[in-house]
């Protein structure tokens, strides 16, 4: 036997090219599976593929509706990964979305105010209901240890049920004959960037600043690094004397906030008005854009924009096929399973796992 | 005969750090090897290679004469190696013997043989001296007896050769003597055991071969009939140790913690800490002494804020703190070196640099209004790192990666490093080399010479009578004796942890 040869630094794994890897060979993996699908279907992949890519990214008008449907997913991708971060699980999102969509529609729809300004106090307020009912559970979290999971889930109920019927009575449109509130004040609108024909709006650009602003407060400021502490290891940030309460509450808070801005930036920027029911189940493809990101919060943008490029690309795709859209519903869910379940991607492409160091193992006094 | 195990040139690198370089060691059978060697000198990364948890860079190992390459634990075990670490690998829910045949079931049609699996477990347990409740769940036993349940583990796997890595530092000093009967038990059936520590006595007690590390190198090999505690400790450090640290006597001034009548609960919700009056004035160490488990991890839980006490008052620098949560134990100048470094003092995942300022992140000159200043924060670490001696290849290496003892210091460090007017050190020298605890030693009576005052803790006698200008004796959850620390006697001070006080009556 010969002696062994030098293991390669494994600490390589933390560049950049390390965090895209798996997501990138998720995602490779999930359109070939959906390809087999396709051709099990007996359908022409070629021309599913193909329209899928052309519709989502064929021109700058698909360009643009892809970036419209990339919008929500950045907001609500950005809460899922605030709570990470704190080692909080926000299933909240959806219910935040519905709370923070109410409040910007009952100012923008309601409350006259000079245009512009109008703009921004109902997206101020679309921003601050959801915070606030992120901050409940979190609350509930601090004082009484109910954990948010559970929490969350009950006032997604609550929030979906209560919008609904805000909706339906106190501030339905009596003038309309499908079940909807009325239209908010033009000076309410967000601008959209390019004109009404390619429907991309401002809120795509507060999405993005968003976007850097979680960066940073997770970086630079001290609320990132009591969120970072306490997620890490909340029993070393009691000891150091951090407020651990307090910091579960504010990131529930901000978690919400990004939320309630994912709502309000669709109702000011895109449908400027709510209809009964309107829920699109952003909030829960929230948690697979954080975990296709990586958690980081830059990550969150291309990681939206492929989740919208699926959705905007999917009409063409099934217009060319005749491949159902729920295929694409099943390459989102294989993505997802397989950045869940990274271990796998690494045993397909034969990528060394990070801890494969046999870090963990040793620890303690004897290291 | 070959030895059982040889190693030839074993070289491991780590980014910025070579922690071991081309060592050469072997292993007779029946005998007993003590690694003795600074922290970070590199004993955990050797044994880990030995075990296959790291791959060496260079190098060979050599199993009864044959050159081997160890592909992980499992594959360690096949070939009769076994570890314990430090840090135990135990699942605490699970029973003794479910812990022990764990990935190694006899299985018989579909079901595990429970039954004769706790038959070889009770025969190894008493060929070896061994003494364990199989049935038992592991989180009910303490430190001790799972010590033992990780060794019956290792042997339960067939292991000729047992690595232990500083398998002490955590025991009482009574459970530390019944673990020597049962290695030298080991020895006697003909195992080979490769012992690390950092406590000079306990290698020169058990030892028959003593090897040196400093910085990654062999430097030195000896047995305990040819050295001394004061050899030992300068082949380790390349200096002269003092190992026993000069201080002038205490200049005590004003008080600064009264605690009155303290009443503290456990977790479980019984009385730990029955009713304790004490005070620490400026400038002076005050020592609590005792057997572990008589109060005292609640007395300091309570007194820097971790829990709120049943009833009593805490005032430290003037300031009632009694209830009011850590943060006001740390702006009232309470510094804190917890027991548990992993667990309470230290952030893993972080950098060396930010576990520095973890109680200082939002004040000046690490915070400017929220925002951080990175720049400044990276200054104090490398001046702390350099300060405190914390072998890293660099400020920014996450604390899991430091060695056990680096990771101590990194926390001793933190808390000396702003204004204090109390210290509260749980044992802020387990797991430290003597060249460290030396260092750490002075820093605490400097920090008392500043006019801090200094309630210290610690489960070692030696360190209490060292560094101690008053002893306080706990025992069941009171005070029952305070003995000036000039004069204190060694085994005065044991009985009275034993709870025997001077009048003959037990208190
Ligand atoms: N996984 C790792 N990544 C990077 N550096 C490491 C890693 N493990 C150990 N080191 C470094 O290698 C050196 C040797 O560490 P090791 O844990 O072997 O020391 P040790 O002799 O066991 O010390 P102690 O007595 O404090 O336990 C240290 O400088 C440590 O920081
Ligand atoms: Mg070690």
């Amino acid at each position: 036997m010969s002696t062994p040869p030098p293991t390669p630094p494994t600490n390589g794994w933390r560049t950049w090219g390390g965090i895209l890897l798996v997501p990138v060979l998720a995602i490779f993996t999930a359109l070939v599976i959906g390809a087999i699908i396709i051709v099990a279907t007996g359908a022409d992949v070629l021309a599913a593929y193909g329209g899928l890519f052309m519709g989502a990214i064929g021109s700058p008008r698909a360009i643009a509706y892809t970036l419209v449907e990339a919008t929500p997913y950045v907001f609500g991708g950005l809460a899922v990964l605030i709570g990470f971060r704190a080692g909080l699980f926000n299933i909240g999102v959806e219910g935040q979305i519905a709370v923070g969509s109410m409040c910007a529609v009952i100012v923008g729809a309601f409350v006259s105010l000079p245009p512009g300004l109008h703009a921004v106090v109902a997206f101020i307020a679309g921003a601050l209901g959801g915070a606030l009912w992120g901050a409940i559970p979190g609350w509930l979290r601090a004082r009484t240890g109910a954990h948010e999971v559970i929490t969350t889930i009950m006032f997604n109920y609550i929030a979906i049920r209560s919008t609904d019927y805000l909706i339906k009575v106190p501030f339905l449109d009596k003038e309309s004959s499908s079940q909807r509130t009325p239209f908010i004040a033009e000076g309410a609108h967000l601008p959209f960037l390019f004109g009404p024909d390619y429907r991309l709006h401002a809120g795509f650009l507060i999405a993005l600043v968003a976007a850097v602003a979680t960066a940073w407060i997770l970086k630079r400021t001290i609320i990132g690094f009591e969120i970072k502490t306490t997620g890490a290891n909340p029993d070393a940030a009691h000891y150091a004397g951090m407020n651990v309460p307090r910091t579960i509450i504010l990131t529930m808070a901000l978690s919400g906030l990004m939320a309630g801005m994912a709502g309000a930036s669709q109702v000011l920027g895109l449908e400027h008005n709510l209809k009964a029911s309107f829920s699109a189940g952003y909030g829960f493809d929230s948690i697979a854009i954080a975990l296709l990101a990586a958690s980081n919060p830059i990550g969150v943008i291309p990681a939206a924009m492929f989740w919208g490029a699926l959705r905007n690309g999917a009409g063409l795709m099934q217009l060319n096929s005749g491949i159902s859209i729920n295929l694409i519903n099943i390459v989102q869910a294989l993505v997802i399973a397989f950045v869940a379940a990274d271990q796998i991607v690494r045993q397909i492409y034969r990528i060394r796992s990070a801890r494969s160091a046999g870090v963990t193992l040793s620890r303690g006094w004897g290291r | 005969m070959p030895p059982v195990l040889e190693v030839r040139n074993l070289t491991k690198r780590f980014p910025g750090i070579t922690a071991t370089d081309a060592v050469n060691f072997t292993l007779e059978a029946g005998e007993i090897h003590a690694f003795l060697g600074e922290n970070g000198a590199g004993k955990s990364t050797l044994m880990n290679m030995l075990y296959g948890l790291y791959r060496p860079d260079e190098g060979q190992i050599l199993l009864n004469g044959q050159v081997v390459q160890i592909n992980g634990a499992n594959d360690a075990i096949k070939r009769g190696l076994g570890m314990v670490h430090q840090h135990f690998m135990l699942v605490p829910t699970l029973t003794v013997t479910e812990n022990i045949i764990l990935g190694n079931e006899v299985v018989n049609g579909l079901l595990i043989d429970i039954a004769s699996a706790q038959q070889r477990i009770r025969t190894l347990a008493q060929t070896f001296g061994l003494d364990i409740p199989v049935d038992a769940l592991i989180h009910d036993l303490p430190v001790g007896v799972q010590q033992r349940v990780e060794i019956i583990k290792a042997l339960y796997r067939g292991a000729d050769i047992l690595i232990l890595d500083e398998p002490t530092a955590v025991l009482t000093p009574q459970e530390a003597d019944d673990l020597f009967v049962v290695i030298k038990r080991l020895k006697a059936q003909g195992k080979s055991i490769i012992f690390i520590s950092h406590k000079l006595r306990e290698v020169l007690a058990l030892a028959d071969r003593i090897s040196v590390l400093r910085r990654g190198k062999l430097v030195g090999d000896t047995t305990p009939a040819l050295a001394d505690e004061a050899k030992l400790a300068s082949m380790m450090v390349g200096r002269d140790v003092v190992l026993h640290i000069e201080k002038s006597p205490a200049t005590p001034g004003e008080v600064v913690l009264d605690i009155s009548h303290l009443q503290v609960a456990d977790e479980r919700g019984n009385i730990a800490v029955s009713d304790v009056s004490l005070q620490i004035r400026r400038g002076e160490i005050v020592g609590i002494a005792g057997v572990q488990g008589n109060g005292q991890t609640e007395l300091v839980a309570a007194v820097t804020g971790l829990i709120n006490p049943l009833r009593g008052t805490i005032v430290v620098a003037g300031a009632d703190i009694t209830g009011q949560g850590t943060n006001r134990a740390i702006a009232a100048g309470m510094g804190h070196i917890p027991e548990d470094r992993q667990q309470h003092g230290l952030v893993l995942s972080y950098s060396i640099a930010d576990n520095m300022v973890l109680s200082t992140y939002d004040i000046a000159p690490f915070a400017k209004g929220l925002i951080i200043n990175e720049a400044a924060i990276a200054a104090q670490a490398t001046t702390l790192v350099q300060r405190f001696d914390v072998r890293t290849g660099s400020i920014d290496a996450l604390a899991s990666t430091l060695s056990g003892g680096n990771q101590q210091k990194v926390v001793v460090a933190r808390e000396l490093a702003r204004p204090l007017n109390l210290l509260v050190a749980a044992q802020p020298t387990r797991g430290l080399d003597v060249g460290s605890i030396e260092f750490i030693h002075k820093s605490i009576v400097a920090e008392r010479d500043n006019g801090t005052g200094v309630l210290l803790v610690s489960a070692e006698l030696d360190e209490i009578l060292a560094l101690a200008d008053r002893i306080l004796v706990m025992y069941r959850g009171q005070v029952i004796a305070e003995v000036a620390g000039a004069d204190a006697d060694r085994n005065q001070i044991g009985l009275l942890m034993a709870g025997i006080t001077p009048t003959g009556a037990e208190a």
